[in-house]
């Protein structure tokens, strides 16, 4: 027999092996799974790890969906080692697309460079204002953050298909639900010839690092780390709670905003009624995996990113089914998250559980 | 509108609002137990296609319930063992299972979205059916839709009037003092997560074997997510959830039949209106804090392992 | 930092090298065609019938193509990575069938000017880049006069995905058909603001129903109109495919969208060095539109007239669009004696006299 114990302190070992063990496993349940489909695993692996990276345009591609997931990961990660549940970076990221984008169309004839700046900043906003909605409501009225910012979602994409639909659609479009092209200086400029690697990786790579200053660096950070670990011990000692609230609301906010504005002025080019493939979802996901620490979030979305690219490379290459995809990213956040136990906890020999931490 | 009309409504309000009914209660004696899962989506839709399963291979509304309960619950055990047994975040294992949910569903389903199921019959209640009113509204419909009533009547009495009902809650409340006391705390939150997941998985069934009924990959479109919501917009409390379930329900069918009288509203604003609703009736039921205290689970969320 | 940086980057490696690397064969001197998708096949609506297209195209050209389908891509910029992809590989004829991927398409062909792309709706031809589309509303029509003359209640009950010009179109050609042989009739729409939501489309049907409608017909992806008239015991007429099997007493019949020929000859055109960039929009007459056959309780004097206009539609001789039509308000949008252009068609954003409720704007 076995039984859990928990170790003295984090194990350091683990923290490096955890994640290893993960992978050993995924690697397992994958040889399982496409030998059940009746595919070479070895192959599979290829297609579904290495082609997908195996070019420039490849690791571009890495990049590109990366980056919003890490830069909406670190700014919900704010909130959520306060304990302050934002689940509504999809809606956030909407609506600073919707923000960032009418500047653009506004704007349209202006050929300027402080116009990228103004969309950024109109965008990061927009997903501050659409945050602010469940901070005050939570604040005000304690209405839990988790529903509201979870129906503000709907909202939001509702409201975008209802811009892209009338007002601020392309008069010359025919009729469909896409607003103009943005102009060359509404559009995020490529940084490496033949890729869509964009400059907006590089502003979400330094939206990370201002996350680490304050979550690492700042007094406000070591509230909110307080606050999180305990909720009581924080009021004690006279942190304010619902600043804490509205810095973890407004700093997923600001990111989702932001990260919305790069996708429309990047690898999307204009406003068109779906802008995210679920982003704000995913990087509650990579916020979690990377420990809500931004250097492991931004592994997490690294590897969030291959998994996609690599559901999509199997379907091209071995006629796997999409729905493996997700299932293949399912088991593997199970696993990561599952060894993760092991920081903490060690398997000993024996019967029942005695003693703990000191 | 006639009365003949409104009454059209409330019924199909009803049938709109059942799925959310079975996955928000199961969702509420979970939370109850001090565990959060955000997996209700994934549950709902791996119980939809094996209670789809089960139904067309069998023909039997017995084996698609059972079917797809005990998915709902398998899904839930790899919930519970993630979160209660090693400890890892609820928040991030309930997506998780989410994503891992509507990739089996869909993969599971690769055969099955040809096929046409004859549905589940409406049973009126003989003699009760005929009352004016009331008979349509209440006595009328399928053997699911009683079954979610008779479930509320069960966990509302579960949890107000029996023992074990109030271990639950303490339990959620402070699972150190029922530690204390001798209960297994790890051992009920598991019956609670399972239950959830069995409930969510007959949500699931109502949807593609009674609702719809058909499969389609992701047919649960966001239900999951709202049964959610609708757990915390009732602070906990099974009339409330019905409520919700209903209202829901009510104004998604009520937005359609705006739109069928012509009435000149984008059809976008009118599709926002049972989330604006949502969360503007929470805001009127949370404006008073005591209610939100008296209800909520205080440990929701927060792992327990009994040497910590 | 570095700690948390280094255990996941190693996970990472771990994966990448335990990897084995596989050679890919691939047979030469066939045509490589290459389709996206944005839905899953399944066994009815929009993606089913490009699959069947493809299919059609795969018996027809065996031995000189080889086909390869994406599904599920979503519109926007995972569409351009895929489509890109699929042009890496080798895939020398590439078909992306939803609107969403307009741009995306547009700006690979850009990158790669010595493949062949063809997109279904959209508007913009380029070099290498042809479009393609049917005739909806030629269907449209003529099951419009199927659902005019079964109506009892003179209401048509219709559930619609999002006002763009091609559905609204297939709104006014369906009133037209019906108002062409019952003047009475009107036609209720019900926006559910998704190409794809069962449960939603079944209760904006439920809703045309119980507020009078006794023929239902739809633009959005699932069966569930279909099933959910078939229930409630009136008719419906389904969109995209054959649905008998969902509602054998409900089904009148189904205006089918039939790609087969059209990616054949294109499959064909690239083959034999003869393809060039066109705007294709093919109805009735090349076979891209089709009824499914009518049901037996329609009476066969409306069959022969369906058939009729069938023909004309086909010989030219009759346009759907053809005036006098007027919108809403009674203004006249075409003249008596003209005809609609394809260009007045394609910016459809008015509906015509006997639709109910207005425009979502």
């Amino acid at each position: 027999m076995l039984r859990i114990e928990a170790r003295p302190g984090p194990s350091k070992t683990m923290r490096y092996l955890s994640p290893l063990i993960a992978a050993l496993l995924m690697l397992v349940s994958g040889l399982v799974i496409f030998t059940l489909l009746g595919k070479d695993p070895g192959r599979a692996f290829h297609a579904f790890f290495v082609e997908p990276v195996n070019d420039l345009y490849g690791i571009g591609e890495l990049l590109i969906k990366a980056s919003p997931l890490m830069l909406i990961g670190t700014g919900l990660a704010v909130g959520f080692r306060a304990s302050i549940w934002n689940i509504g970076a999809e809606g956030q990221l909407t609506v600073g697309a919707i923000c960032g984008g009418t500047v653009a169309i506004w704007l349209a004839q202006v050929q300027a460079g402080w116009l990228l700046p103004l969309m950024i900043l109109c965008g990061g906003l927009g997903g501050m204002l659409w945050a602010a909605i469940p901070a005050l409501l939570r604040t005000r009225f304690h209405a839990n953050e988790i529903l509201v910012s979870l129906m503000l979602n709907y909202v939001a994409i509702l409201l975008l298909a209802l811009l892209v639909h009338g007002p601020l659609r392309d008069p010359e479009g025919y009729g469909f639900p896409q607003s103009i092209l943005f102009g060359e200086a509404a559009t995020l400029p490529v940084l490496v010839e033949g890729t869509r690697l964009h400059a907006g990786v590089l502003v979400s790579l330094a939206g990370v690092l201002a996350g680490w200053i304050l979550l690492e660096k700042s007094f406000l950070g070591y509230q909110i780390r307080v606050a999180g670990l305990a909720g009581r011990a924080a009021d004690y000692a006279g942190f304010d709670r619902s600043r804490l609230i509205w810095t973890g609301m407004l700093a997923g906010g600001l990111a989702a905003g932001i990260a919305g504005v790069l996708e429309v002025a990047g690898p999307i080019g204009q406003l068109i009624d779906s802008v995210s493939p679920g982003y704000g979802y995913a990087a509650i996901i990579v916020a979690f995996v990377g420990r809500l620490h931004p250097g492991g979030i931004v592994l997490a979305s690294l590897l969030m990113a291959l998994l996609y690219l690599g559901g999509e490379s199997g379907q091209m290459n071995l006629d796997l089914p999409a729905a493996v995809t997700g299932i293949f990213q399912g088991l593997l956040l199970f696993y990561l998250l599952a060894a993760d136990f092991l920081i903490n906890y060690r398997l000993v020999p024996g019967r029942r559980a005695t003693g703990g931490r000191q | 509108m006639n009365g003949h009309l409104l009454l059209e409504i409330l019924v199909a309000a009803i049938g709109a609002g059942t799925p959310f009914v079975y996955a928000a209660l199961g969702e509420l004696v979970t939370e109850k137990s001090g565990v959060l899962n955000l997996g209700v989506e994934g549950m709902m839709l791996v119980g939809a296609i094996c209670g789809f399963i089960g139904m067309a291979k069998t023909g039997s509304l017995l084996v698609a319930v059972l079917a797809g309960m005990g998915a709902g619950m398998a899904m839930a055990l790899i919930f519970g063992v993630l979160t209660l047994t090693l400890m890892a975040n609820q928040v991030a294992s309930g997506l998780a299972l989410t994503i891992f949910g509507v990739g089996l569903s869909a993969f599971l389903g690769l055969t099955y979205t040809s096929i046409a199921l004859p549905g589940v019959p409406a049973l009126p209640i003989p003699w009760l059916s005929d009352i004016p009113v009331l008979g349509p509204l209440l006595f009328s419909h399928d053997i699911l839709i009683y079954g979610s009533i008779l479930l509320y009547a069960a966990i509302s009495g579960f949890l107000y009037r029996t023992r074990a009902g109030l271990i639950l809650r303490g339990l959620g409340e402070a699972p150190e003092s029922a530690h204390a006391l001798g209960y297994n705390v790890i051992g009920i939150r598991y019956l609670a997560v399972l239950f959830g997941g069995a409930m969510a998985g007959l949500a699931g069934v109502y949807l593609s074997v009674a609702y719809t009924p058909m499969w389609v990959e992701g047919m649960t479109a966001g239900r999951g997510w709202v049964s959610l919501a609708l757990v915390v917009f009732a602070t906990w409390r099974p009339s409330r959830v019905m409520l919700g379930a209903y209202l829901f329900g009510g104004i998604t069918i009520l937005q359609f039949h705006i739109q069928g009288f012509g009435i000149d509203i984008p059809s976008q604003l009118l599709s926002m209106l049972p989330y604006l609703a949502t969360i503007a009736v929470l805001v009127l039921i949370s404006r008073n804090r005591q209610t939100i205290r008296l209800h909520s689970p205080a440990s929701l969320g927060i792992p327990y392992h009994p040497q910590s | 930092m570095k700690r948390h940086v280094t255990h996941l980057f190693t996970a990472l490696c771990a994966l990448a090298c335990l990897v084995m690397v596989a050679g890919t064969a691939s047979a030469a001197d066939r045509l490589k065609v290459g389709f996206v998708y944005v839905s899953p096949i399944g066994d009815a609506g929009w993606t089913f019938q490009h699959d069947l297209g493809r299919r059609e195209m795969e018996k027809n050209l065996a031995g000189r193509v080889e086909t390869r389908y994406v599904e599920k891509v979503p519109e926007g910029p995972e569409a351009e990575r895929v489509i890109r992809d699929l042009a890496k590989s080798g895939y020398d004829l590439i078909f992306t069938t939803s609107f969403g991927y307009m741009n995306p398409t547009l700006k690979v062909a850009k990158m790669f000017p010595g493949k062949y792309f063809e997109h279904a709706t959209g508007y913009k031809l380029a070099k290498n880049v042809g479009t393609y589309m049917c005739r909806f509303y030629e269907g449209r029509y003529l099951s419009g006069i199927i659902a005019g003359r079964m109506s009892r209640t003179n209401q048509l009950g219709y559930v619609a995905a999002f006002p763009i010009p091609e559905v609204i179109r297939g709104i006014n050609a369906f009133t037209l058909g019906a108002r062409s042989v019952n003047p009475e009739a009107r036609v209720k729409v019900i926006w559910v603001n998704s190409w794809f939501d069962p449960g939603k489309e079944r209760e904006a049907a439920e809703t045309l129903i119980s507020q009078g409608a006794d023929v239902i017909t739809h633009h959005t992806d699932s069966t569930a109109p279909v099933l959910t008239a078939e229930e409630k015991g009136v008719y419906a007429i389904a969109y995209h495919s054959d649905m008998s099997k969902y509602g054998p007493r409900a089904q009148l019949t189904a205006v089918m969208h039939l790609y087969g020929k059209f990616y054949t000859d294109t499959a064909r055109a690239v083959l034999n060095h003869t393809w060039k960039p066109k705007a294709v929009w093919s109805g009735i007459r090349e076979g891209s539109i089709r009824l499914a056959p009518i049901s037996p309780v329609v009476p066969e004097e409306v069959v022969a007239l369906v058939e009729k206009t069938t023909k004309s539609i086909a010989d030219g001789s009759f346009h759907p669009f053809h005036g006098p039509i007027r919108d809403q308000a009674g203004k006249v949008v075409v003249a008596d004696g003209k005809t609609m252009s394809d260009r007045e068609l394609l910016q459809m954003n008015y509906y015509v006299d006997g639709v109910l409720g207005s425009i979502p704007r």
